[in-house]
C-alpha cells in the first residue's frame, strides 16, 4: 500500500492546519452487493494518527461510518514552517500506510 | 436509573432528545478512557448505548461554544461534510454521532495538548437526523447538535 495519502499542512498565525485525503473503500460490512446479493465485508480505517516531533497531536478512531476515500482536517499549535508532520492509518484488515509532509 | 440498558427502537423518535438535552450536574466519572479503538461504541445500535460505551455516560451539557457545521440538506447521504469547532480549553476529544444511523457513533478524535478544537471530516448518514458533536474538555462532556436532512441515504442498499 503506497501513496494512499494526500496531505497538506500549512501554518498561519501559529496554528497549523493539516488536511488529508486517504484512498480507502471504507466498507461498513452492512451493505449488500447489488449484483450478487452478498454482503460486502467490512473494510475500513480504524485509526489515523498524526505526529509532530514525536508528539501525537491527533488520533482519530473511525468506524465504517466515515465516507469512502476519507477526508480529515485538524489543527494544532506550536509548529513552524519546515517542520515535518507524519500521518499514518491502520484498517481492520491490518493494512496501513503513512506519509510525512513538510509544513508550508 | 439503575443500570438498565436502554434499548430504544431505532426510529426517528430517537435523536438528540435523549442526548442533547441531558442535564449534567457537572462532575462526571467517565469510565472509558480512550486508549484504544472503541469497538463497543462503534457497534452500539443506539445513541445512548454508544455514548455509554464511548464516554461512560449519556449525560452531556449542551454548549454554545461548540459549532457543528454541516449542510442543512445533504443530497447524498454517503458523503456529508461535518466540521466541529469548539472554543474551549483543555479539549481531550471530539466525537461525531449521526443519531439515526444503524450504528450512530461514527468517529472520535483524541486531541493532544497542542491540538486546537477543530476537526473536519465526511460521514455517511442513513437518513435525516441530528448530527451530534460531543466534546470532552477537562474531563467534562459538552455537546451540540445540528439537524441534517438527507435526501438519499448513504449506507448503501
Amino acid at each position: 500500500m503506497a501513496n494512499t495519502i494526500m496531505i497538506r499542512a500549512r501554518v498561519k498565525d501559529g496554528v497549523t492546519e493539516v488536511k488529508s485525503l486517504i484512498s480507502h473503500p471504507m466498507d461498513t460490512g452492512l451493505v449488500k452487493d447489488k449484483k450478487t446479493g452478498e454482503v460486502i465485508p467490512a473494510h475500513f480505517i480504524k485509526e489515523v494518527v498524526c505526529k509532530w516531533k514525536d508528539k501525537t497531536v491527533m488520533t482519530a478512531y473511525w468506524s465504517g461510518g466515515v465516507s469512502r476515500n476519507p477526508y480529515i482536517a485538524f489543527k494544532f499549535k506550536g509548529a513552524s514552517k519546515g517542520d515535518k508532520v507524519e500521518l499514518s492509518w491502520k484498517d481492520n484488515k491490518g493494512e496501513s500506510d503513512s506519509t510525512t509532509a513538510t509544513i508550508e | 436509573m439503575i443500570n438498565a440498558k436502554r434499548r430504544v427502537v431505532l426510529k426517528g423518535s430517537l435523536s438528540a432528545g435523549a442526548v442533547g438535552v441531558a442535564i449534567s450536574s457537572g462532575l462526571l466519572t467517565p469510565q472509558a478512557v480512550l486508549a484504544d479503538w472503541p469497538a463497543a461504541a462503534f457497534t452500539a445500535k443506539t445513541v445512548d448505548d454508544g455514548l455509554k460505551d464511548l464516554l461512560g455516560t449519556t449525560k452531556l451539557e449542551t454548549s454554545d461554544k461548540i459549532k457543528v457545521k454541516a449542510p442543512d440538506i445533504a443530497e447524498n447521504g454517503a458523503v456529508v461534510p461535518v466540521t466541529v469547532e469548539a472554543d474551549m480549553d483543555g479539549i481531550q476529544s471530539i466525537s461525531i454521532i449521526a443519531a439515526a444511523n444503524p450504528t450512530p457513533v461514527i468517529a472520535s478524535f483524541d486531541l493532544g495538548p497542542e491540538a486546537v478544537g477543530f476537526v473536519s471530516t465526511r460521514i455517511k448518514m442513513a437518513k435525516t437526523a441530528k448530527v451530534i458533536a460531543v466534546v470532552k474538555a477537562r474531563d467534562k462532556l459538552y455537546s451540540a447538535a445540528r439537524e441534517v436532512k438527507v435526501t438519499i441515504g448513504g449506507c448503501g442498499g
